[in-house]
C-alpha cells in the first residue's frame, strides 16, 4: 500500500509554491530584531564591556552579555541526555575563543537600529596568543580552556589542561605483533579539512510567549526534544513552560543538531515579555555556527602476501576547534562505521585525541567521522593493493564482510560509549561492487586511457557502510488516532528537515493500516503535541523512528478490530484493505469509524509506538567515478558518479535516490572543493556563498544511483537508513581515480586543481 | 519617497527606505515565497521576475521598482503548480528552501529560450544553488517537463 512506492512527498507541492512553512516565515510580523556582536578575536578576554549607549539608543529593547546571562556551562550539541561531550560552553563568555563567537546580544524594533546599537557598544579585549594549527594544540602553553568549570557527564578522555576535549583508545589482538608477522605493510597519513554545511536556510529562531504564559520557541532545528532539554534547563526554566515547534526547515546535514539562536531570543522574550526572532547572516553561519571535524588519520594496513589483510590501525588527530561538540563521537566513528568493513583481520587498533583549537567549533555533519575515516581506509586498501600486486577489487573480495558475519568492533565501539554486538543479517557489498564496477565500465578505463595528447581518463571506487541509529540510545515514537470518514493523524518527534522523512512515516504507517497513504495527514514535531524522538541525527528516523509508526500503526489496526468485535457483537473479525468483515457482512473503515464518533459504542481510537534500537544495521555502498584528468592544469572532470547502495528495502525509492545524489554532491564538494580557509589571525576568508565553493549544478556532469535488492530483517518492512551513507566514498573514490591517472596519492582534502597540477609536476 | 510597486498584478503604494532590497519588501507585503539564503548575491534562492527579467530580489533595491511588474510565485499559481508537479514526481523537492527561487528561475527559463538544450538549461540555471539535491534530479524533471510541452 505504502512502502516501496515513489510517491511525491506529502509537504512537496506546497514547499515548491512557497507556502509559509519555515521559521521565519512563522515568526509574528512584531518581534523584536535579535542580532550578535561577535569576536573579532581567535582569542581574548573582554576585560571591559560597555552596552549604555547601545542600551540608550533608539528603539532598543535589551542587550546581553556575559555579565547578565547564566553562566550555567552546557553542551550545545544536541545529544541525548548525559550528552558525550564536554559541559565546555556557556551562552555568553567572557572569554572569546574564535572570531566569531558571540560577546554580546541585542534586540531592538528595527533591524538598522539593532545594527546602529551594535556599533555603539565599546569592549575592552586583552588580545590572547591563539591556538590556529591543530597539529600543535595538545599540551601546548596555551591553554584554551582552564578555569572555566569545563566538565565532563562521564568519562570521555576529557582533559581541558592538555588541550583535550575527548579522548579514545581501543585495540584487538596485538597491531604490533599482527604488523611483524605481515609480508606487507602499507602506512599513510590523511588529511581531511573543515567543511561547512552550507544548508540555504540560515540558522533561524522565533520565541514568543502564549496566552498561557508559556515560552514558545520555533526553530530551525533537527531536535526539538533536546533544544527544550538544554533551553529549558540553562535558563532555568521547568520543561512544562518551554514548547518548541519545528517547523518546515531549510536543511540541516547535522549543522542544526546543535543549539543556535535559540537561547538569544529565548532570553529576549523572558526579558521583554516580547515576540523576538533571530536570523544568522551567511557569514554567522559560516563563523558562528560549526564545521565538519578537520582530521589528521594515520593508517597501517598490514597483509599476507596472498592478500589476506591481517591488522588495520587508525591513530587520529581530530581538531574540534573552540567547543568540544560532538568531540568525542565523531572520532569514535571514524573506526566504528569504517573498519568493520574489513572483518577478518586479527588485529585492529584505534586511537584518537580531540583537541581544542581557536577555531569556529566543529560539530556533526552528515556521515561524520565515517567520511575522514573512509578516505584514509579506502584509499589505503587501493596501496596495499598496489604494494601486493593484487588486483584492488579482489583484495576487497577477500577481505570484506559478508552476510552472517560479525565484528569484534560493534561490541566494542558504540557512538561515544561501548557498542552493541551485532550479527550482519543483510550485507549485498558483493552485488553493489559487481554492478559498480560495471556501470563504470570499469575494466575496460582501468588503470587509465590517454583520450587526447593532454587528457587522461581514469576510474577508481570505494565500498562504504554506515549505521542506523544508535542502539540503545536513539529512540522514536509515534501516535496515530482515527478520525471519522476513516483517516488518521499520525504524530511523530521524528524531525523531517528535508529529507523527506514525515513522507516515509506516512508510507510506513499506511502499509500497517493497508489503506493508502493520503489518509495519513502526518505531523512533525512539537514538543507539546508530537510525542518523543531524539532528533534527526545518526541515520535513525527510517529504521528508528520508522519502526515506532509501524507499531503504533500495529495496534491501531488491532484496537479498529477489537472495536469492530463490539460491532459485529462476534469474535470472528477480520480488518483487510480499510474494511472490516464479520462472516458475510462488512463495513468500511469510513463508515465504521464516523458511528465510533456520533452513534454506536462511542470512543476516540488512539495508539502510540515507541522504538529504541538494540542494533545498528548498516547499509552499504560502492561509489565510483570516471574523471578526466587535463594534465596541463591539474583540471579534473567528473564524468561519472555510479552509486549502488544496499540500504534494505527503499521505503520511497524517489527520496532514496535524492538522498544519496545530494549526499554525493556533498562529498565531491568536501572532495574537490570545499574548505575553510584561515589567515593568521583565524579569520575565515570563505565566509560567503561568493568564496565558499559549494558544487553548482555546473560541476555536476552525470550520476548514477541504484539500488539492490536487499532485506534487513530487523528493520521496518526491511528498511535500513539511507540519509548519510551516499557521503562516505567520493573522497576516496576520486583519490584513488586520480591516483590511476597519474600515478601518485593525493591524500589531503580539498583536491584541487593546484594540488594535481603540482602533484604531476613533482 | 513613494513608489507605486505592482507584484503579481497588484498595486502597492510603498515607501522604501533607500537602502532597502526588494526581497526585504515582498516579504514585508507578505510575499513568503521569496527567502533569503545569502549576503552575496550567490545562491538564487531569492530569485524573483522584474519585468519579465530574472532578478535577485536580494540585491535589487526596492526604489529601482517604480512602476515596474514583479512577480513572485504567489503570481503564477498555475505555471508554478506545473513545475511544483514535474519536480515533486522525481521526489527532487528536498527541504524546499532553494524551490521557489528555482521555479522562477524555470520560469523566466521558458519566457525567453524556445526549445533550449540541457546544456542551456544548466547554464541559464547555473545561479540557483542547491545543497540537498545534487542537481541531477531536478534536471530530470525539466528535462520530462520540456518532452511533455
Ligand atoms: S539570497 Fe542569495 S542570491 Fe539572493
Ligand atoms: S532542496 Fe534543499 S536546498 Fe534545494
Amino acid at each position: 500500500m505504502g512502502v516501496n512506492e515513489k510517491i511525491r512527498k506529502v509537504d512537496g507541492i506546497g514547499l515548491v509554491m512557497g507556502k509559509p512553512a519555515y521559521s521565519d516565515d512563522l515568526a509574528p510580523r512584531d518581534a523584536l530584531i535579535v542580532k550578535v556582536l561577535r569576536s573579532p578575536h581567535a582569542h581574548a578576554e573582554i576585560l571591559s564591556i560597555d552596552t549604555s549607549k547601545a542600551e540608550a539608543s533608539e528603539g532598543i529593547a535589551c542587550v546581553f552579555t556575559y555579565a547578565n546571562v547564566s553562566d550555567v556551562n552546557f553542551s550545545r550539541a544536541g545529544q541525548g541526555f548525559p550528552e558525550p561531550s564536554p559541559y565546555d560552553h556557556r551562552i555568553l563568555n567572557k572569554i572569546c575563543r574564535y572570531i566569531g563567537e558571540p560577546v554580546a546580544v541585542v534586540a531592538g524594533v528595527f533591524e538598522h537600529q539593532v545594527d546602529e546599537a551594535i556599533n555603539k557598544i565599546k569592549v575592552e579585549y586583552k588580545v590572547l596568543d591563539a591556538i590556529l594549527d591543530f597539529e600543535i594544540a595538545k599540551d601546548h602553553d596555551i591553554k584554551i580552556h582552564s578555569g572555566d568549570g569545563t566538565k565532563s557527564m562521564f568519562e570521555i578522555g576529557h582533559y581541558p589542561e592538555k588541550n583535550i576535549a575527548a579522548s579514545y583508545e581501543m585495540e584487538i589482538g596485538s597491531v604490533k605483533e599482527t604488523l611483524k608477522q605481515c609480508d606487507v605493510v602499507y602506512e599513510g597519513r590523511y588529511y581531511t579539512q573543515a567543511q561547512a554545511h552550507a544548508m540555504t536556510e540560515p540558522h533561524t529562531s522565533v520565541s514568543y510567549y502564549d496566552q498561557q504564559d508559556r515560552l514558545n520557541i520555533i526553530t530551525s532545528t533537527q531536535t526539538p526534544f533536546h533544544v527544550r532539554r538544554i533551553v529549558g534547563k540553562t535558563l532555568n526554566l521547568p520543561l512544562s513552560k518551554v514548547r518548541v515547534i519545528k517547523p518546515r526547515i531549510g536543511g540541516g546535514y547535522g549543522g542544526k543538531q546543535a543549539i543556535h539562536g535559540e537561547f538569544f531570543v529565548a532570553m529576549v522574550t523572558m526579558k521583554t515579555g516580547k515576540a523576538a526572532k533571530c536570523i544568522f547572516s551567511r557569514k554567522e553561519v559560516f563563523e558562528g555556527s560549526y564545521t565538519r571535524h578537520q582530521m589528521r588519520l594515520d593508517i597501517k594496513v598490514g597483509a599476507m602476501k596472498d592478500g589476506t589483510i591481517q591488522v588495520i590501525d587508525m591513530d587520529i588527530l581530530s581538531n574540534t576547534g573552540a567547543y568540544g561538540e560532538h568531540a568525542l563521537t565523531v572520532l569514535m566513528v571514524a573506526g566504528s562505521k569504517t573498519l568493520p568493513l574489513y572483518n577478518k583481520v586479527k588485529a585492529v587498533g584505534f586511537r584518537g585525541d580531540v583537541v581544542y583549537t581557536n577555531l569556529t567549533p566543529a560539530g556533526a555533519y552528515r556521515g561524520y567521522g565515517a567520511i575522514q575515516g573512509n578516505f584514509a581506509l579506502e584509499s589505503a586498501i587501493d596501496e596495499l593493493a598496489d604494494l601486493l600486486e593484487i588486483d584492488s577489487v579482489k583484495l576487497r573480495e577477500m577481505n570484506m564482510m559478508k552476510e552472517g558475519e560479525t565484528s569484534e568492533i560493534f561490541e566494542i565501539m558504540g557512538e561515544g560509549q561501548e557498542g552493541t554486538a551485532m550479527t550482519i543479517e543483510s550485507c549485498k557489498l558483493q552485488e553493489c561492487l559487481d554492478l559498480c564496477l560495471e556501470k563504470l565500465n570499469y575494466y575496460d578505463i582501468y588503470p587509465r586511457k590517454q583520450v587526447a595528447p593532454n587528457k587522461i581518463r581514469s576510474v577508481g571506487y570505494a565500498l562504504a557502510m554506515q549505521g542506523s541509529g544508535i542502539p540503545y540510545i536513539d529512540m522514536g515514537s509515534a501516535i496515530i488516532k482515527l478520525n471519522d470518514d476513516g483517516f488518521f493523524n499520525l504524530m511523530v518527534g521524528a524531525t523531517d528537515i528535508g529529507t523527506g522523512s514525515d513522507t516515509i512515516l506516512a508510507q510506513i504507517a499506511a502499509e500497517a493500516l493497508e489503506v493508502p497513504v493520503e489518509k495519513i495527514i502526518v505531523y512533525s514535531s512539537d514538543t507539546d503535541l508530537t510525542p518523543f524522538d531524539t532528533g534527526a541525527y545518526a541515520s535513525s528516523t527510517t529504521y528508528v523512528s520508522g519502526h515506532s509508526v509501524r507499531i503504533a500503526a500495529e495496534k491501531m489496526k488491532e484496537n479498529i478490530i477489537e472495536a469492530g468485535r463490539k460491532h459485529f457483537n462476534s469474535h470472528h473479525v477480520n480488518y483487510v484493505e480499510g474494511v472490516l468483515t464479520c462472516e458475510d457482512q462488512s463495513i468500511t473503515l469510513k463508515d465504521f469509524s464516523t458511528k465510533l464518533f456520533y452513534s454506536e459504542n462511542q470512543e476516540q481510537l488512539v495508539a502510540s509506538g515507541s522504538y529504541v534500537g538494540t542494533k545498528s544495521p548498516p547499509p552499504y555502498m560502492v561509489g565510483g567515478v570516471e574523471i578526466e584528468v587535463d594534465t596541463r592544469t591539474g583540471e579534473v572532470d567528473i564524468l561519472n558518479y555510479v552509486a549502488v547502495v544496499d540500504c534494505g528495502t527503499t521505503i520511497n525509492p524517489n527520496l532514496a535516490k535524492i538522498q544519496v545524489e545530494g549526499a554525493i554532491v556533498q562529498g565531491i564538494g568536501m572532495t574537490m572543493y570545499e574548505e575553510v580557509n584561515i589567515s593568521e589571525q583565524g579569520h575565515n576568508f570563505n565566509n560567503s556563498f561568493m568564496r565558499y565553493k559549494v558544487p553548482t549544478r555546473m560541476e555536476i556532469k552525470h550520476l548514477d544511483v541504484s539500488f539492490v535488492e536487499s532485506y534487513e530483517p530487523s528493520g521496518p518492512f526491511g528498511a535500513k537508513s539511507v540519509g548519510e551513507i551516499g557521503i562516505d566514498t567520493p573522497p576516496a573514490a576520486l583519490s584513488n581515480a586520480l591516483k590511476n591517472a597519474i600515478g601518485k596519492r593525493i591524500n589531503v582534502l580539498p583536491i584541487r586543481a593546484e594540488d594535481v597540477w603540482k602533484s604531476i609536476k613533482a | 519617497m513613494k513608489i507605486n510597486l505592482i507584484v503579481n498584478h497588484n498595486h502597492y503604494d510603498y515607501y522604501p527606505r533607500p537602502d532597502e532590497y526588494l526581497i526585504e519588501s515582498l516579504r514585508k507585503l507578505g510575499f513568503q515565497s521569496v527567502k533569503k539564503g545569502c549576503d552575496t548575491t550567490s545562491c538564487g534562492v531569492c530569485s524573483v521576475i522584474v519585468d519579465g527579467q530574472l532578478v535577485p530580489s536580494c540585491s535589487y533595491l526596492t526604489s529601482r521598482c517604480d512602476q515596474k511588474e514583479v512577480l513572485t510565485v504567489e503570481g503564477i499559481p498555475e505555471e508554478a503548480r506545473h513545475i511544483a508537479e514535474f519536480i515533486t514526481a522525481e521526489g527532487v523537492d528536498q527541504c524546499g528552501f532553494c524551490s521557489p527561487g528555482h521555479v522562477m528561475a524555470i520560469h523566466a527559463l521558458k519566457l525567453e529560450l524556445k526549445n533550449p538544450t540541457m546544456e542551456e538549461i544548466k547554464h541559464y540555471l547555473a545561479g540557483n544553488m542547491c545543497r540537498c539535491s545534487g542537481y541531477e534530479g531536478q534536471h530530470r524533471a525539466i528535462k520530462k517537463m520540456m518532452e511533455v510541452e
